[in-house]
């Protein structure tokens, strides 16, 4: 069976789980929605390892398979790419994706109320957001990634408000979709330029213009394919939640924990470093960009990681530690280890997706409870859950042997080691991967160990999940441990299968117009980071058990100044929300609302003000000046008359008498006058 | 029979009128049966002319000539193309749905209602088709009439000021387009000594740049209020909130297209220097540009439902405006696909505040909150709406938006980077409104046990919501069938360009498959 022709199917399978679960969800058995949402992303992590198998067989690493068109002037198809960068994607999301339904399964079958709270509603959403983020991946031009990327943004809007009921839920998915889209806004700017400059969206077309050698390295200043770069760079640090556009993250919390762990941790988040990825071709033109990435995603590390080491909520600890670990990932690519990347990227996505649901586990056994000061001492309690916590928090602090040591030890090497990189940028990530260590020992201390925190009624009720709950957390524990055996450095030998991800995905990232760098470091040097890295990390592990295991409460250092300042989060939300949502936004909008009420339509009611007024003069006027001339022509003949009136009264007698008079007049006048 | 087939879907709204005139008023129930029949009735006479449409033929078709008053030049010539052809089915498609949806709510005068409905889709369709200057002024001056009362007679408290104001501001932009439209037809006859209003030959009249400008000016007057652009937009919320739904849906749907329809087939290919003139294009698209952006900031301190969702339009249609004068293949494509869409993403944001206005007789925001757990469907149904409205990618929205900014982007960078704020501020307002309607917790007593949709709104939604999903999956028909006139428009108005606005930035070949 020809798998490759038929990788369309692959984002459709979970689709039509969503149209399912959607359309007939209230009908349905629980049982049946816990059969077929996670089933329909079985069948297409299974479709996607035949694919995958098929692909790896080829000349040429690439299959693309078009549909039919959709917005034709742009070269934007419904047309799927697989070639090896996409191939992790689609492994790494329909497999974590599917562990993910499982346990959720049990971890949503306790919802009440109608339709068991919304149950199918859930995994409606969730299938949806599988299909939106497998055409993110797979698709082979930029608009139709595009729809992927605004489509997985939905389903984070919908299931960060799952809960809709609580104002805080809603809140929080405004937040991040409109914070989502301030990046959009840059992200489309970009991909028309990227149309303006290689006359296509589709990225087979992009790269051939980008290595065909028209253009060359933009290395003496800031161009427009500079620019472009870093539209599509701001686009990226909307969904991967980076400096200044991090924000929305954290708050995303709001939704179930599975959610966190599929969107927030494994998949969605990582959008945004594969849009990178793929644009690698456009990147590696631009040093300047790939320098501001570099330093945006270590600034991110170390910022958000210092949030973390103070956070009281569980998940909220994870969620800053997530927004950290993305940095690393920008890090990676800024110093234009795109492979390295994409590790940290697959890496990160078995242990983060791990630590989201084994917190979920907590939460779950806590009856609720996330505020670690009331947690302490589950180790006993809830074993399974502890055993793969302590491994993932294992992994993630970079202890050799498991998969955070490698990916991360790699993006530090590359730091050092490469031209766009350097050892300030190096030391940061050095800081982050101790601070990483210790925020992440913390949690597992102030869970797991020490005295019991808790109330009386939950102590009581404390259990262990599910094994639908466990089982998947299993797995995600083992694919923690060993993920990472597929990037070993050459230091520890070279060959095929320790450097399996490096030589799968070297074609998509070689590039004609830039030769890959060289490195001039000896093994030394890199044994010797890596010794220092690993020191640092097993220090951060030694200080959390320390500070949180041996001392008592009242000897822990007080918080000062600065740890206010980091548990208020930099007062980085206050900020915005005064500067952008009340002052920018509800502010402007008030003064454009009034603007508008008084100036504009007062233009126009004064307008017919000023009619009504001339037309009031115009009254006064004719009544007064216009008619009042006639009447007054009137009056005038009629006061001249006047006079005329008492002469003429019609009466015979008095014309004699004024006769007679007029006789005796002219008669005396004539005697008179002589 | 189909050679009369435009005339046909022109009149069938005027002959149902006839006969409804017959029907007594206390009827009720018989006018609304005979109103929906001959709206539908409307709708099926005018899909002939989608299956007919030869989308590969330039000019007119379903071309109709007859003299009217030949002493004035005035003829009766009706034709359509791509771009006419879409606002024909639009008006034909949403006037159903907007008859459809008023059985219930209207309930006094009903015949006199149907009748207005009636009258109004003949004119719609008139002012679409015409082409003839004059024909096309008396069907524009028509439409007042109908939209007139039926704001100042079913509307809400205000809607004596609402209708006057609606009236008043529209007619005197006709005006002053009159006197544009005369003076072109006494140019044309000055230099031809033919006295004609026929559209086909007035294009053929050279005039002096001022003149021409002069004319712009005079079409822009009737055009601008109607769209409405900023400024001039201040009629809107006023008509849009009082008038019943069915009114601001066929208001927003279909009666503020004629504006930027007057601007893609009168002012663009008759004056075409004037157009590409630098200080006209740079006024019409800050004003478009000042109009997205404020209208988007406006909309979200509405505290009226409706309100906000006018003043949304005020936005979208800034959208439409600027794709019209980046004067490029991608802007004006984008422009009358945005009509369309506005068309429905807005027609069914009326329709929703329609439904719960009906229920609960109150169009304040802060009265509601929660209501997704009280009426799920209809939460469905508005979610979908606000993103379709939201130019979410595969709903309608974004085909037309994206494929606007594209057409500015390429005309000018700042143009395309100020639009494109505007999807921020529009996603903005309208999750906020959803926020504080929708979600949340049921705050308010009276809104506790209101009835879900009923068959008839599901009636009204469905095809709406199907036509959404057809074009932002599948836009390519739409595509095809405004390649051609557009590409027309554009040839035009680039060919008169006195000097290039822009410079290209240089771009390499490459094999378009």
């Amino acid at each position: 069976m020809n798998f490759l022709d038929l990788i369309w199917l692959i984002p459709f399978l979970p689709l039509i789980g969503a149209g399912i679960m959607l359309l007939f969800g209230r009908r349905l058995s629980k049982t049946a929605i816990g059969i077929i949402s996670p089933g329909s992303v079985l069948l297409a992590f299974l479709l996607s390892l035949g694919a995958v198998i098929q692909l790896a067989g080829l000349e040429k690493r690439e299959h693309q398979v078009v549909l039919g068109p959709w917005i034709e002037f742009l070269h934007a198809d419904w047309g799927y790419l697989l070639d090896p960068l996409s191939s992790v994607m689609i492994l790494v999301v329909t497999f974590v994706g599917f562990l993910i339904h499982v346990y959720a399964v049990g971890y949503m079958g306790h919802e009440h109320g109608p339709n068991h709270g919304g149950f199918y509603r859930f995994f409606g959403y969730l299938n949806l957001f599988v299909f939106f983020m497998l055409t993110l991946v797979l698709a082979n031009n930029f608009a139709l990634l595009f729809v992927g990327w605004e489509g997985v943004g939905l389903c984070s809007y919908l299931l960060i408000g799952f809960y809709f009921h609580k104002k805080s839920a809603g809140d929080a998915g405004n937040k991040a979709f409109i914070v989502n889209r301030i990046g959009d806004a840059a992200f489309i700017l970009g991909m028309f330029l990227v149309f303006q400059l290689t006359g296509s969206l589709r990225f087979t077309d992009m790269n051939a213009a980008l290595d065909g050698g028209q253009f060359s390295p933009e290395v003496a200043g800031f161009g427009i394919l500079s620019v472009t770069a870093l539209l599509l760079f701001i686009g990226a640090t909307g969904k991967s939640a980076q400096a200044p556009l991090y924000v929305w993250l954290p708050d995303a919390m709001e939704g179930p924990t599975p959610v966190s762990a599929l969107i927030h941790a494994a998949t969605m988040v990582t959008a945004g470093v594969y849009m990178v990825a793929r644009a690698s071709a456009l990147f590696v033109l631009t040093p300047d960009t790939s320098m501001i990435i570099a330093a945006v995603g270590a600034f991110t590390a170390i910022f958000a990681a210092s949030i973390g080491l103070v956070q009281n909520d569980i998940k909220r600890v994870l969620a800053y530690s997530t927004v950290s670990q993305l940095g690393f990932m920008f890090l990676a690519a800024g110093v234009g280890a795109y492979w390295v990347a994409i590790f940290h990227l697959y890496t990160h996505a078995f242990f983060k997706a791990l630590l989201f649901l084994g917190s979920g586990s907590v939460i779950h056994a806590m009856g609720g409870e996330q505020d670690m000061r009331r947690m302490g001492g589950l180790k006993d309690k809830i074993p399974i859950t502890f055993r793969v916590m302590f491994v993932g928090s294992l992994a993630i602090a970079g202890i050799p042997g498991l998969a955070g040591f490698f990916s991360k030890d790699e993006i530090l090497w590359q730091t050092w080691s490469s031209p766009i990189g350097s050892k300030a940028l190096f030391l940061v990530g050095l800081i982050t991967a101790a601070m990483t260590a210790f925020y992440m020992w913390r949690l597992v201390f102030m869970t797991f160990y020490g005295e019991p925190r808790m109330d009386e009624h939950t102590k009581a009720h404390i259990h262990e999940s599910p094994p639908v709950m466990t089982y998947p957390l299993i797995v995600l524990a083992a694919g923690s441990v060993a993920a990472g055996w597929i990037g070993i450095p050459r230091l520890f030998g070279e060959n095929n299968l320790f450097q399996a991800l490096e030589h799968w995905l070297a074609p998509v990232f070689a590039h004609g117009a830039v030769p890959a760098a060289v490195h001039h470091h000896s093994h030394a040097v890199e044994a010797l980071l890596m010794a220092i890295s690993v020191a640092v990390a097993l220090g951060g592990i030694f200080f959390a058990r320390h500070v949180y295991l041996r001392l008592k409460e009242e000897q822990r250092p007080a918080g000062g100044a600065l740890y206010k300042v980091l548990l208020n989060k930099w007062y980085v939300d206050e900020l915005y929300s005064f500067l952008f949502v009340n002052g920018l936004s509800k502010g402007g909008g008030t003064v454009m609302a009034e603007f508008d009420r008084r100036f504009v339509d007062g233009g126009v009611n004064g307008t017919a003000w000023l009619t009504r007024m001339v037309s009031n003069i115009s009254i006064w006027y004719d009544t007064w000046i216009v008619d009042g001339l006639v009447n007054l022509t009137a009056f005038f003949v009629r006061a001249l008359s006047f006079p005329v009136r008492f002469l003429q009264t019609g009466w015979v007698q008095s014309y004699a008498l004024v006769f007679v008079a007029g006789v005796l007049l002219a008669a005396g006048y004539y005697w008179l006058g002589r | 029979m189909s050679e009369h087939l435009l005339s046909i879907v022109l009149f069938t709204p005027l002959a149902g009128l006839l006969v409804l005139l017959f029907i007594p008023g206390t009827q009720k129930n018989l006018i609304r049966w005979w109103a929906n029949i001959t709206a539908a009735a409307g709708f099926l006479v005018s899909l002939p002319l989608v299956f007919g449409f030869d989308k590969s033929r330039d000019g007119y078709q379903f071309v109709e000539k007859l003299d009217w008053i030949p002493a004035l030049g005035v003829q009766y010539i009706i034709g359509i193309d791509g771009i006419s052809l879409l606002l024909v089915m639009l008006t034909t498609i949403m006037g159903f749905l907007a008859i459809f949806s008023s059985w219930d709510a209207i309930d006094h005068r009903v015949k006199e209602y149907y009748a207005m409905f009636l009258l109004q889709q003949t004119g719609m369709i008139g002012v679409f088709i015409s082409l003839d200057f004059l024909l096309f002024y008396v069907f524009w001056e028509l439409v007042l009439v109908p939209m007139y009362f039926i704001i100042g007679v079913w509307g809400g408290p205000r809607k004596l000021y609402a209708a006057i104001k609606f009236f008043l501001y529209t007619l005197a932009g006709g005006v002053l387009m009159l006197l544009g439209i005369l003076t072109l037809y006494f140019q044309h006859a000055a230099q031809t000594g033919v006295y004609t209003f026929e559209i086909a030959a007035l294009m053929n009249t050279p005039m002096q740049l001022w003149v021409e400008r002069l004319v712009f000016w005079s079409f822009f007057a009737g055009f601008a209020i109607k769209v409405p652009m900023f400024p001039f937009h201040t009629w809107l919320p006023d008509a849009h909130t009082e008038a019943p739904t069915a009114g601001s849906v066929i208001l927003a749907a279909v009666l503020l297209k004629m504006g930027t329809y007057g601007f893609i087939r009168f002012s663009l290919p008759l004056l075409p220097q004037a157009s590409s003139d630098a200080v006209i294009v740079n006024v019409l698209v800050a004003l478009s540009l000042i109009g997205i952006i404020y209208g988007a900031l406006v909309s979200l301190m509405q505290r009226d439902w409706k309100r906000l969702v006018a003043y949304s339009s005020v936005s979208h249609l800034g959208f439409c405006t600027l794709g019209i004068f980046a004067l490029n293949q991608s802007g004006l494509t984008g422009s009358v696909i945005q009509q369309v869409n506005h068309g429905i993403s807005t027609g069914m944001l009326f329709l929703i505040v329609g439904v719960i206005y009906e229920r609960r007789h109150t169009r304040e925001i802060k009265d509601y909150g929660g209501l997704a757990h009280v009426m799920p469907n209809y939460a469905i149904v508005f979610a979908f709406a606000m993103l379709s409205s939201a130019g979410l990618p595969l709903l309608n929205g974004f085909i037309g938006e994206f494929t606007i900014l594209q057409g500015a982007f390429q005309a000018n960078y700042l143009w395309g980077a100020f639009a494109v704020t505007g999807i921020i501020f529009g996603a903005a307002y309208l999750l906020w409104l959803y926020q504080r309607t929708m979600l949340g917790e049921v705050t308010n007593e009276k809104n506790k046990g209101l009835p879900d949709l009923n068959w008839r709104e599901w009636a009204v939604f469905v095809p709406l919501m199907i036509w959404a999903v057809s074009i932002g999956v599948y836009p390519k028909p739409y595509f095809d069938i405004l390649e051609k006139p557009v590409a027309q428009i554009v040839e035009r108005v680039n060919s008169h360009r006195t000097a290039p606005v822009l410079a290209e930035i240089p771009r390499p070949e490459i094999d378009p498959r």
